[in-house]
């Protein structure tokens, strides 16, 4: 990492931090909670580019990562006694730990990863849409066994009494260290191996690159984020079930992603912080609302519909999303500047 | 019941289940072979052809000829989003196809929970569909016997389409190769357009097949039937209409299988293992079974 790329990245934080600083200080509840949504959106979106975007393995079943990570992270840090009282099956050591938030989210990163792993090798030789296919399988069998593994889960009834842990600067840091990651990866060999095995794995492949290797380690890297972000909202909503992981998520997530642009992780970002936005906005309006004289009625499900809309726009006009592959620095208002500066110079 | 009448029992199950699947899949094999696209929203043009059926019915309308609009309904909605949603997008990268689909499907479940609501409806069966025949010890629904009898029709009509007129033809034409096929002239607007009427007017049938047996209707029940579609089609080999036939009367078989001798309390898992199996055959024939030599394997 060169000095002004350093510069660019910190930048980027210090402002980060410093817009969180004043939500934390300034704002009220409601919008700490709408920056903590946007939080967690960015961490799953970045996650699933550094998979999907990067390889161009189209993932449909990240949400079942997400799933994993919420409910390892929720049955670690849930007290003992409320363990004893409503979930009394929990076997083993479940049911006599309780563990600190920081180990128990490391932990719901890294159960997903290694089913990641395990399952990994399997799916990602496929291609196309059968890796589409297959990963959504993988939904469909996660959600399967989570409804019916009783004494873990507590089947389709709601997981409740999870303790409210996740706050800004949780949300924040993994944020970061997710970004971080992947744009570190992204400029990395490895990186360059998983978007040429992207482009054409043909000739990836006469390069020398392992395909499968790279994809692994993308897909493996992006299901510990994936989870991680699971934990936090686990955290958030308190209580949630089977049904919370699903196929609606998995549609935000992607929108986000495709709207930022697939390869970019500064694109997720952003397409996470548009959509998240544009969904609270339009749930504003959902109860009804009134111009003049005109009564809209509750329209429930708008924020769901508007989102499908805007992503059918989207495809049409501007496939590649907004970035594509290029990334936004912390520092493209200096490039900005100073081109401009060197045109002034030259015109006069 | 004898072993005998058990196995009978449960081969008619495992036909009655995969006559639906295939009316399912039929549609999904179709579009993929033109447009290599997999069209997550298929289920949802299903369901809508059973609302409006519902519809039909809640208007007074006889059980068949509401069964005939729903048909309708199904095929013209194909056809809709079709021209408004993928013709738009031709040329675009397969995934771009297969995420708009996905959009394609959360709009018509959330415009269905918003017009119509997403609680269940019952879906009433005329007395002479809901009795049962009784063979021996055998006890054969008289709507499980008549979706097996209209998928066999069905399949016969298609048969006889896609063989012998100059359409289906001109479908099979556009499957093998798109630009051939417009290079011999061949208005392939027009086969696209085709393929979806027609595709999504047997996953109308199906519909009325399905809702028929669960007996009730809902916003969100369009993704088993897709999903099903799905596994039938990459078991028979994406692209390839008897494969997915043949793959969906497979899988119809495997889940019958898998609920009857797997122990009681794994068979609630036996959409897992369904979808394991079909990892495995993805793994080890990615073409599936009567599928065209797949280019995009690794």
């Amino acid at each position: 990492m060169n000095r002004r790329s350093l510069l660019s990245a910190l930048f980027l934080l210090t402002i980060a931090a410093l817009i969180l600083l004043v939500v934390h200080l300034f704002a009220g509840a409601y919008w700490t909670r709408i920056a903590i949504v946007i939080g967690i959106y960015s961490l799953l979106a970045v996650s699933l580019g550094l998979s999907s975007g990067f390889t161009g393995v189209f993932s449909l079943g990240h949400t079942a990562f997400m799933a994993l990570g919420a409910y390892t992270g929720a049955l670690l840090t849930l007290p003992v006694q409320v363990k004893q009282s409503t979930m009394q099956q929990l076997p083993g050591f479940l049911a006599t730990t309780q563990l600190h938030f920081l180990p128990a989210t490391l932990l719901a990163g890294v159960l997903p990863a290694l089913v990641a792993l395990a399952v990994g090798p399997a799916i990602l030789r496929l291609s196309g849409h059968f890796v589409s296919v297959a990963t959504l399988g993988l939904l469909l069998i996660t959600r399967e066994i989570l409804l019916n593994a009783e004494s873990l889960t507590r089947g389709a009834r709601t997981f409740t009494g999870v303790l409210p842990l996740t706050n800004l600067w949780w949300v924040f840091l993994w944020g970061a260290i997710a970004v971080y990651v992947s744009w570190r990866i992204k400029r990395s060999a490895i990186g360059r191996e998983m978007f040429a095995s992207r482009e054409d794995p043909l000739a990836a492949q006469a390069l020398g690159v392992s395909i499968l290797r790279a994809r692994l380690l993308a897909f493996v890297i992006s299901a510990f984020f994936t989870g991680i972000a699971g934990c936090l909202y686990a955290h958030f909503i308190l209580a949630f079930s089977a049904r919370t992981f699903y196929l609606p998520v998995t549609f935000e997530v992607i929108s986000m992603l495709v709207v930022g642009g697939m390869g970019s992780v500064s694109g997720a970002v952003l397409g996470a912080v548009i959509l998240s936005g544009f969904k609270e906005a339009v749930r504003v309006l959902e109860p009804g609302f009134a111009i003049g004289p005109i009564r809209v009625p509750p329209i429930y499900g708008l924020a769901q519909i508007a989102m499908a809309f805007l992503f059918i726009l989207f495809m049409m006009l501007r496939p590649k999303g907004l970035l594509g592959d290029r990334e936004i620095g912390g520092l493209f208002w200096w490039d900005w500047f100073r081109r401009r500066s060197a045109s002034l110079v030259e015109r006069s | 019941m004898s072993t005998l009448e058990t196995l009978l029992q449960q081969l008619f199950n495992a036909l009655s289940v995969g006559s639906l699947y295939a009316e399912a899949a039929i549609g999904l094999a179709m579009v993929f072979s033109i447009l290599n696209l997999v069209n997550f929203a298929h289920g949802d043009i299903l369901v809508l052809g059973v609302y409006t059926m519902i519809f039909g019915l809640a208007a007074g309308l006889a059980f068949w000829s509401a069964a005939l609009l729903g048909i309708l309904a199904s095929a013209l909605i194909g056809l809709f989003v079709e021209r408004i949603a993928y013709r738009p997008l031709r040329g675009a990268p397969d995934v771009s196809l297969l995420l708009t689909s996905f959009a394609v499907t959360i709009l018509i479940e959330n415009g269905l929970i918003l017009f119509v609501s997403a609680s269940p409806r019952a879906f009433p069966l005329p007395p002479y569909l809901s009795g049962f025949v009784s063979l021996g010890n055998l006890r054969l629904p008289v709507i499980d016997l008549s979706v097996i009898l209209g998928a066999f029709l069905l399949l016969l009509v298609l048969t006889v389409l896609v063989t012998r007129t100059s359409i289906g033809i001109a479908m099979r034409a556009a499957a093998s190769d798109l630009t051939g096929a417009l290079l011999c002239g061949i208005d392939i607007n027009k086969v696209i357009a085709f393929a979806f009427g027609l595709g999504s007017a047997i996953a109308g049938v199906a519909g009325i097949g399905w809702a028929g047996r669960i007996g009730k209707i809902d916003p969100f029940m369009g993704l088993e039937p897709v999903l099903k579609g799905f596994v039938a089609c990459i078991f028979g080999g994406f692209g390839s209409i008897p494969g997915a036939v043949l793959g969906a009367y497979i899988l119809g078989g495997m889940e019958v299988l898998l609920t009857a001798f797997l122990p009681s309390e794994y068979s609630q898992y036996r959409n897992a293992f369904v979808f394991i199996i079909l990892i495995i055959v993805l793994l080890v024939r990615p073409s599936g079974l009567l599928g065209k030599t797949d280019k995009e394997k690794l």
